[in-house]
């Protein structure tokens, strides 16, 4: 378990960290979130100690680790660029950190080929960095910083080099691997929809400061602010509500529709709006929409609801916020 | 751009006819003029014992000046890369300074500063000789090829970032093991290429040298002035045509060889 106290870092007059506190459980996998230049990197280097703080303290498993070097904080890092020896074979690689230790031969070969074949990387021993895809190499990091037994794993954009589906069969892997080895780990990353898929936790980083942090669904379902609501997926305003685009619903008439009772407060946020444009995306249909006050949102609904309301172009629909999600989040500050 | 055939042949011709006239013409003189007389008499010319010498002091001084040049270079290059101190700029330019500066200026200025007389010349009271001795040879030749392994490492530096001595770190390595198993191996290729530049350049260096060197045939001749005395003292013509064909040898095994290394670079 990881304990941030205070964290505080500047580049010249920029606040990377500004007094940042966090606890990171122990065996679960954390995501920081944030867009670039929160200071969700500069806080997970700060852990491994590849950066110095200018002021707090960071307690790794019960021990504080502020002051003291990379070399001997127990932590695993792997880089968003692979950072692979260049020079050296794959085996070589994950045993570097093993042949630094000076572990008995023996070892650091059965170590090295358990990690290899858990990586999927099994008879690629004899091969150089340079004759491995993005997503090979980044599997090889991990063998990498796994071979050392880390008390923690820190992952900076590990997949953020890699195109769209490596990177999400890479996470799926990433979730399945560490529900295998159990490695405390943090994970960086600038994309929600990868923090929401594999994370225990989430703590979304902005403006060098933690803005909420909780499970996926807390956060997606009862974010603390509008940055978190609207970082963590797309949100349509509708008068002074922010709701998801899945949470609006479209009427053509402004009658509340049977079965909704005024206890939702759903009635409130009903926007007249004009349809611009109808797009079918398999089995959801999205559709733009302009407001009276001239505001564009988008509504995503399903197809059989598309279907029974026979949508055109040019057609007025009335939108409200979906019942169950009347709680959703009133936002007095983006409110006109 | 198309250009027409009869353009292309003209500049083809008016390029190799350059090289050749520059290049190609009077090495291949001095090897017929070498060679004329029979392998037997280049063999004997470059035998004699002033000639040996010559080769001995001249491969000494490459031996001296290489590994310092190999230290200074690594450690040079690290400063100008991964440093933020003030004065970075005129590091850089002094450093590039041999590349401006005629041989002979730093001949003068090496008597200057460590001759009799000059700030540092009281060494000469402790009984060491530089000035007309070994070590103002070194001095000089130090001088004018220190830009190259600073100059070929920079780059390549550059280029690997410091990603992988980080994750290095982070396994456990100290400073010191991840200068060795990461820093060197990846600077290798950049390394090599500034050592040949800085043999070729050694031994080829005439200008400082001849300030600083006492010229003794047998004692104090390099194989550059072996080449210019044997000209313009003895008027052995023939004896310098064929030191010169020796330094040429020289110059041809280490391109050859640097050759070689780059062929090995392309194929990882």
């Amino acid at each position: 378990m990881i304990t941030v106290t205070g964290a505080r870092k500047n580049y010249g007059s920029f606040a990377a960290l500004d007094d940042v506190s966090l606890d990171i459980p122990g065996g679960a996998l954390t995501a920081l979130l944030g867009p670039s230049g929160s200071g969700k990197s500069t806080l997970l280097r700060s852990i491994a100690g590849l950066e110095q703080l200018d002021g707090g303290t960071i307690v790794i498993g019960g021990r504080d680790v502020t002051g003291v070097a990379p070399q001997k904080r127990g932590i695993g890092f792997v880089f968003q660029h692979y950072a692979a020896f260049k020079h050296m074979t794959v085996r070589d690689n994950v045993a570097f950190g093993l042949t630094i230790r000076k572990r008995p031969k023996a070892e650091v070969a059965r170590k090295v080929d358990d990690l290899l074949e858990i990586v999927g990387l099994d008879g690629f021993q004899h091969r150089y960095p340079a004759q491995l895809s993005g997503g090979q190499r980044q599997r090889m990091a991990l063998a990498r910083a796994l071979a050392v037994d880390p008390e923690v794993l820190l992952l900076d954009e590990p997949f953020g080099a890699l195109d769209a589906k490596v990177r999400a069969d890479l996470r799926q892997w990433l979730r399945r691997l560490h529900d295998e080895v159990h490695v405390t780990t943090v994970l960086v990353t600038h994309d929600q929809e990868e923090a929401l898929d594999v994370a225990d936790r989430i703590a979304v980083v902005n403006k060098g400061r933690i803005e909420q942090v909780g499970d996926p669904v807390t956060l997606y379902d009862r974010p603390a602010n509008d940055f978190v609501m609207s970082f963590l997926g797309s949100v349509a305003r509708l008068g002074d509500h922010l709701v998801r685009p899945h949470d609006i619903l479209l009427d053509r008439s402004c009658e509340r529709p049977p079965g909704l009772d005024a206890a939702t407060g759903s009635t409130s946020g009903v926007v007249t709006a004009v349809v611009e444009r109808v797009v079918r995306l398999g089995f959801e249909v999205r559709v733009d929409l302009r407001a009276d006050s001239g505001d564009l949102f988008a509504a995503q609904i399903t197809r059989a609801q598309a279907d029974a309301l026979g949508l055109a172009k040019g057609e007025t629909v009335y939108a409200r916020p979906a019942p169950a999600t009347g709680a959703h989040k009133v936002a007095p500050a983006l409110a006109v | 751009m198309k250009t027409s055939t009869t353009a292309r042949i003209g500049l083809r011709t008016v390029a190799l006819g350059y090289l050749l006239l520059l290049l190609a013409v009077p090495i291949v003189l001095i090897l017929w003029r070498t060679f004329s007389p029979g392998v037997g008499a280049f063999v004997a010319s470059v035998r004699t014992p002033a000639a040996i010498s010559a080769l001995n002091l001249s491969l000494l001084i490459v031996a001296i000046v290489v590994p310092l040049n190999v230290g200074f270079g690594i450690c040079t290059a690290l400063a100008l890369v991964r440093g933020r101190f003030r004065g970075r700029g005129l590091v850089q330019a002094v450093v590039d300074l041999p590349f401006a500066v005629s041989p002979i200026v730093v001949g003068v200025s090496l008597i200057l500063l460590w001759g009799a007389g000059g700030w540092f010349g009281g060494v000469e009271n402790l009984g060491v000789k530089v000035i007309f001795g070994l070590p103002g040879m070194v001095i000089a030749t130090l001088f004018v090829t220190l830009p190259f392994v600073v100059r070929e490492v920079e780059p390549v530096l550059h280029e690997i970032g410091i990603d992988q001595e980080q994750a290095a770190a982070t396994l456990g390595a100290s400073t010191w093991q991840t200068f060795w198993r990461i820093t060197l191996p990846s600077i290798r290729w950049g390394l090599t290429y500034g050592v040949v530049l800085t043999i070729a350049r050694g031994l080829g260096e005439f200008g400082a040298v001849i300030m600083v060197s006492s010229g003794f045939p047998g004692v104090s001749q390099t194989l550059t002035l072996l080449v210019h005395s044997r000209y313009i003292d003895d008027h052995n013509a023939y004896g310098s045509y064929a030191a010169a064909t020796l330094l040429m040898g020289l110059a041809v095994v280490t391109l050859l060889l640097m050759t070689l290394l780059d062929r090995k670079r392309s194929t990882p």
